[in-house]
């Protein structure tokens, strides 16, 4: 079975299919080749407003023994993390801002304000997930190793609980990012390089420890009796950009319209059916720009795996572009508001904690998959596929 | 006492605890796009025309620029043109000071390069841009010798320019003869300057040759134009052919050793290497690349994104880390060798199979 046997492909020939390719290679020709002067003053400007709302939340927290500024500064300093995160971090590591070669704002050089190191992100994010979007088995972003997300995914009674974890893992959400690729089931099966490990771990002291002693020990410090309060709002504003980044990210490819494929389905994939698979592994959430600033325009999902390198400032325009084009060929394009996609995504959670006999599929027209079988892949047995999704650092330089 | 204990670097080092992952200069400069020493920037004071073609361009660096370039260096500039960074490389014409709050470079706008063009006519006061450390041996020594010619052709004065700015702030103006050519007495960059110069300073001769009724100045004219030509040291800067030209006949007199010579382009003087695969490591792709071409032409062949600034191993914008393979370096033939040695990836080639971390 090949991606051309999924039931949303079956009306497209061979040729209709490498056409939609041919046309999505167009928009990304055209939007390469118009990269300008105003694609490079939005990103610095949005490097500019972080920063300066950043340093404004820090200094509004040294008199957080105020009620209104704690939570003025808290807010502040929690709004600044999320678009460092979301608009800027993310996008930066994905190389969509490469072209300008400033070595200031390059992938290889981006690390961002979270627990997880850059580096590792890279792996686990630009090669892992990037390449293998939604593939059964390849996919570690398929319920991120702690939640069942597929009903392909085989159940297990400490599924049960998926509703704690959900809860845990959303607001935890920068730490469990921070373990994401060190692949802690292969660490218990003692199937891990010790290499590797040593390095990777390394790499999260570090980070962990800056990270973790700003927030809660140097800027409480500065601010004497403050300390606590000082504590808290970084504590508040670390929440906030938790729960945010966990809502949009579990919005990319839970929501019920994106599909999840099989080892058999990906096989002797060309570039054309690759495109097909972003587009229907990803689901978009519409919105006001401000929420797609904040989102890190990931509310493009879409458009972002189909170009994961090009600006995310231009993922509107691309859209405008890409829709029609599913309408022509007769592809699905999943959207809705944020609330109705989140929704979908707190169904599908709690319905998988139990066994597939007690619930039904969401999608009835699809004959039950086999399960796949639990663990990772290493990354031997997954090939390089695109070269178009950013930079990572492969496991041979460890 | 405290202040003496307290170095600036402690202070950054404590600063950039707080700043993490970001460095304190990050912030510093919302507050003033030059405090900062991350990479080395600079801020556009002036834009001095001083012919039709050619403008002299005052640059106050930021943080981290140290004011000892020697008189005749380059600097390389770095220029945001549709919202990406171009380098190249231009003589200083300033003169060295170590009190000194700007340098200037002046540029003449080539009909092919429209970096030039853009920085002659489309750069305004107040642009920050970026800058490479100066570089090159294109110098004159301190103190000077007895007897100097100086060979200069079109834009090639302004090394020569901060040479003679230099020698005459000094005070130590030796015997110097000056042959200058330009199409023109108003294309001649600096003309009025050195006519007063060589009126200040009577050791100092002007010879102006310009070309469109003159003609050229050919080496059978060095006889009349400077007759004692072989006993100065000289430095010539210019086109080359022209340089070509005086590269053969200070061969010929076995003067070779007397002649410093400037040129603006890539010169690979080192063998060629074997060439192989290269295999860039963080995006999986592979190029395979001969002996001629260097790692950054194979980096872009593959569509990676290199980064680059000079392409000619002066700005150090394009240095990548060699993961493992060696490399060789086509200015010298030197061979560089991994793991992890960090290399100018614009002015080496694959000596066999090389791996690079982008």
């Amino acid at each position: 079975m090949a991606i051309a046997d999924v039931k949303e492909y079956t009306h497209l020939s061979p040729e209709e299919v490498e056409e939609l390719g041919r046309e999505l290679d167009a928009i990304r020709a055209d939007i390469e080749e118009s990269r300008g002067d105003d694609d490079a003053a939005y990103i610095n400007r949005m490097i500019t407003i972080q920063r300066r709302l950043a340093a404004a939340g820090r200094i509004t927290l040294f008199a957080s023994k105020y009620k209104p500024a704690f939570f003025a500064g808290a807010a502040m300093l929690g709004v600044a993390k999320i678009l460092e995160n979301m608009e800027i971090g993310h996008n930066v590591m994905h190389g969509q801002w490469d072209w300008m070669n400033d070595p200031e704002i390059h992938s290889s050089t981006w690390d961002w304000d979270t627990a997880q190191p850059g580096e590792q992100w890279k792996h686990s994010h630009n090669y892992v997930h990037h390449q293998f979007t939604n593939v059964l088995g390849y996919d570690n972003d398929i319920g991120y190793g702690v939640l069942r997300m597929a009903r392909e995914q085989r159940w297990h009674p400490v599924n049960l609980g998926q509703p704690i974890y959900n809860a845990l893992l959303a607001s935890l959400f920068q730490w469990g990012v921070a373990l994401h690729d060190l692949d802690l089931e292969a660490i218990r099966k003692g199937k891990k390089d010790p290499e590797l490990m040593k390095k990777q771990l390394r790499q999260i002291g570090r980070k962990v420890s800056r990270q973790f002693a700003k927030d809660y020990l140097l800027f409480p410090a500065l601010a004497g009796p403050a300390f606590v309060q000082t504590a808290k709002a970084n504590a508040t504003a670390n929440l906030m950009r938790n729960l945010w980044s966990y809502m949009i990210i579990f919005c990319g490819h839970f929501p019920d319209g994106a599909l999840h494929f099989t080892e058999e389905e990906v096989e002797d994939e060309s570039r054309a059916e690759w495109y097909l698979r972003q587009m229907l592994g990803s689901a978009n959430f519409q919105g006001s720009p401000l929420l797609h600033i904040m989102s890190g325009n990931l509310g493009y999902q879409i458009e972002h795996h189909l170009f994961p390198d090009l600006p995310s400032n231009r993922y509107a325009e691309i859209s405008d572009r890409v829709r029609p084009l599913c309408e022509k060929y007769g592809i699905p394009y999943t959207t809705g508001p944020l609330y109705k996609q989140y929704g979908q995504v707190l169904r599908t959670i709690h319905k998988l904690a139990l066994p597939n006999k007690f619930t039904r599929p969401t999608r009835h027209d699809y004959p039950e998959t086999p399960e796949v079988p639990r663990g990772r892949r290493d990354d031997a047995d997954r090939p390089t596929r695109r070269v178009e999704t950013g930079g990572w650092t492969s496991r041979a330089s460890a | 006492m405290v202040a003496e204990r307290v170095s600036w670097a402690g202070v950054r080092k404590v600063g950039a605890r707080l700043t993490t992952p970001l460095h304190p200069d990050d912030y510093l400069s919302l507050i003033n796009p030059l405090w900062t020493a991350r990479e080395l920037r600079g801020r556009v004071e002036e834009v001095i025309p001083e012919t039709e073609d050619a403008a002299t361009i005052v640059i106050r660096p930021g943080w981290g620029w140290r004011y000892d370039h020697r008189p005749g260096q380059y600097v390389g500039i770095g220029i945001q043109v549709k919202g990406k960074f171009h380098w190249r490389s231009y003589s200083v014409s300033s003169p060295p000071r170590r009190s000194g709050r700007t340098i200037a470079i002046t540029v003449r706008a080539m009909p092919e390069g429209f970096l030039s063009e853009h920085l002659v006519s489309g750069l305004s006061p107040g642009t920050i841009i970026r800058l490479a450390a100066p570089n090159g041996d294109f110098v004159l020594p301190d103190p000077p010798p007895e007897k100097i010619l100086f060979l200069v052709g079109g834009s090639g004065i302004t090394p020569v320019m901060a040479m003679l700015r230099t020698l005459d702030r000094r005070g130590t103006m030796p015997d110097v003869v000056l042959a200058y050519s330009s199409p023109t007495k108003e294309r001649m960059i600096f003309r009025d300057e050195l006519l007063a110069l060589s009126e200040k300073h009577e050791r100092l001769t002007l010879h102006e040759q310009h070309t469109d009724s003159d003609g050229m100045l050919e080496m059978k004219d060095l006889d009349r134009v400077c007759p004692d030509w072989k006993d100065r040291e000289t430095w010539a800067c210019g086109p080359s052919p022209m340089l070509d030209a005086c590269e053969e006949h200070w061969e010929q007199a076995g003067l070779e050793d007397e002649l410093h010579l400037e040129r603006f382009t890539l010169e690979l003087g080192g063998d060629g290497a074997e060439g192989g695969t290269v295999t860039f490591s963080n995006s999986n792709k592979t190029q395979e690349a001969d002996g001629a071409t260097t790692l950054l032409e194979a980096g872009e062949e593959a569509g990676v994104g290199m980064p680059y600034g000079c392409r000619m191993g002066i700005c150090h914008t394009c240095t990548l880390t060699l993961v493992e393979g060696t490399v060789r370096d086509l200015r010298s033939g030197e061979e560089h060798s991994g793991p992890n040695e960090p290399i100018q990836t614009c002015i080496t080639a694959a000596a066999g199979d090389c791996t690079l971390d982008i």
